[in-house]
């Protein structure tokens, strides 16, 4: 655990005075702030540690406490122990005012994540973890982010999943048409509030695996299929799987290698629009056949005397 | 998620300990959305989360209505910026 300059955090002078703070603590709130600032963890800690130093410093009796035994925080239990000493002995030792150090020892200094209001352990450690003066001040919880993996046929349909946050299930209802990389948020299922403010929430975000032979652009679906060098020629029919199973196509006549085709309405569901769904895209790829017999052969060589 | 509960303004500004104007200045401006129900005023639900946003802006931060509205206008073309980067990093990936 570290000493934290609170009056560095501010970028003020350590005889700053109540109106400088205030005035240096609005300037950056108004910078890091979370709502200015949204799922950014870095100016959500910032903020953290400006509304800690302001706690400090606008209360007269903490920035009187802090200043007195701040950078001198690892004695603090020797001056206790003077202190109950000098009291035992009759003597007048003054200047602490109620209470609040202990709990002084090794470890690593830490913020708590933005629980509670998310103040480090060195300030916990100097003022007991008290709030106080700022109990008016509520401060929305931290949100949490959580990633979900879904493959590209599971985000097809709209399907009920549970999920375990933090140890609460949590059931959700994961609509039709998600994207990869898409957020939804669950509204208070965040880390709790800082005196009395709302819960934070809770963002997760859909990582979405492609299982299938689709390719996906938006709400539009992509796939090759092969076919062979008669049907392509002479027509006829061939049957293709869709994300909603099997349909029959015709292939036109003379159909030319990469001609590509608009299934309207066989593509990706809409989110959130029920009925609504993207197109599939199906590109001919002509297939030309391989180890002819002698016929067959002839038979070409035959056609393309024709043609020329 | 969506939810069609409706917050009577009068609650919210006691909770909060805040003027009632501040609400109607906000609907003025087209920044919040409210329900006029025989002559009491309601806050729709999906309207509370941004409505505290503000009401934090402007009692926390001392930030003006005007500077709420240039704020909430950025966050939302910063929102529509990370909508479209997330589509063409899907269409780089498939």
């Amino acid at each position: 655990m570290d000493f934290v300059d609170y009056y560095k955090t501010l970028g003020v002078a350590k005889n700053a005075s109540q109106e400088d703070i205030k005035k240096a603590y609005r300037k950056l709130a108004r910078k890091f702030h979370p709502d200015v600032n949204p799922n950014d963890k870095e100016a959500h800690k910032k903020f953290q540690q400006i509304n800690e130093a302001h706690e400090v410093l606008s209360d007269a009796e903490k920035r009187k406490k802090y200043d007195q035994y701040g950078e001198n925080w690892k004695h603090a239990d020797q001056y206790e122990q003077a202190r109950q000493q000098q009291q035992q002995a009759g003597g007048g030792f003054g200047g602490f005012g109620g209470g609040g150090f202990g709990n002084f020892g090794g470890g690593e200094y830490t913020y708590s994540g933005g629980e509670e209001g998310g103040f480090s352990d060195f300030f916990e450690s100097l003022f007991g973890g008290a709030r106080g003066r700022r109990s008016q001040a509520k401060y929305r919880g931290q949100d949490y982010n959580a990633e979900l993996q879904l493959s590209l046929t599971d985000a097809y349909t709209t399907h009920k999943q549970t999920l375990t946050i933090n140890g609460k299930n949590v059931r959700i209802t994961i609509p039709a048409g998600v994207e990869n990389g898409q957020q939804i948020k669950l509204k208070g299922y965040g880390s709790p509030g800082a005196n009395g403010g709302p819960n934070g929430d809770l963002f997760i975000t859909f990582v979405i695996t492609n299982d299938t032979g689709f390719r996906r652009e938006g709400n539009d679906l992509y796939k090759t299929e092969d076919v062979d060098l008669y049907t392509a020629l002479l027509g006829g029919e061939k049957t293709i799987d869709t994300m909603s199973g099997k349909i029959k196509l015709k292939v036109n006549p003379e159909t030319q290698n990469g001609t590509k085709i608009r299934l309207k309405g066989k593509g990706f569901p809409v989110y959130k629009k029920e009925g609504q769904f993207g197109d599939l895209y199906i590109t001919w790829e002509v297939k030309l056949p391989t180890n002819l017999t002698q016929k067959q052969k002839d038979l070409f060589t035959e056609l393309s005397k024709l043609s020329s | 998620m969506e939810n069609d509960e409706l917050i009577p303004a009068e609650d919210f500004c006691m909770y909060h300990n805040i003027e009632y104007s501040f609400i109607s200045s906000l609907e003025d401006s087209g920044l919040i959305r409210v329900t006029a129900v025989e002559q009491h005023t309601f806050i729709p639900a999906d309207e509370l989360q941004k409505l505290e946003k503000f009401v934090r802006l402007h009692y926390d931060l001392d930030i003006n209505l005007e500077g709420i509205e240039t704020i909430n206008h950025l966050l939302e073309k910063i929102d529509e910026m990370n909508r479209q980067i997330l589509q063409l990093k899907n269409k780089v990936i498939s």
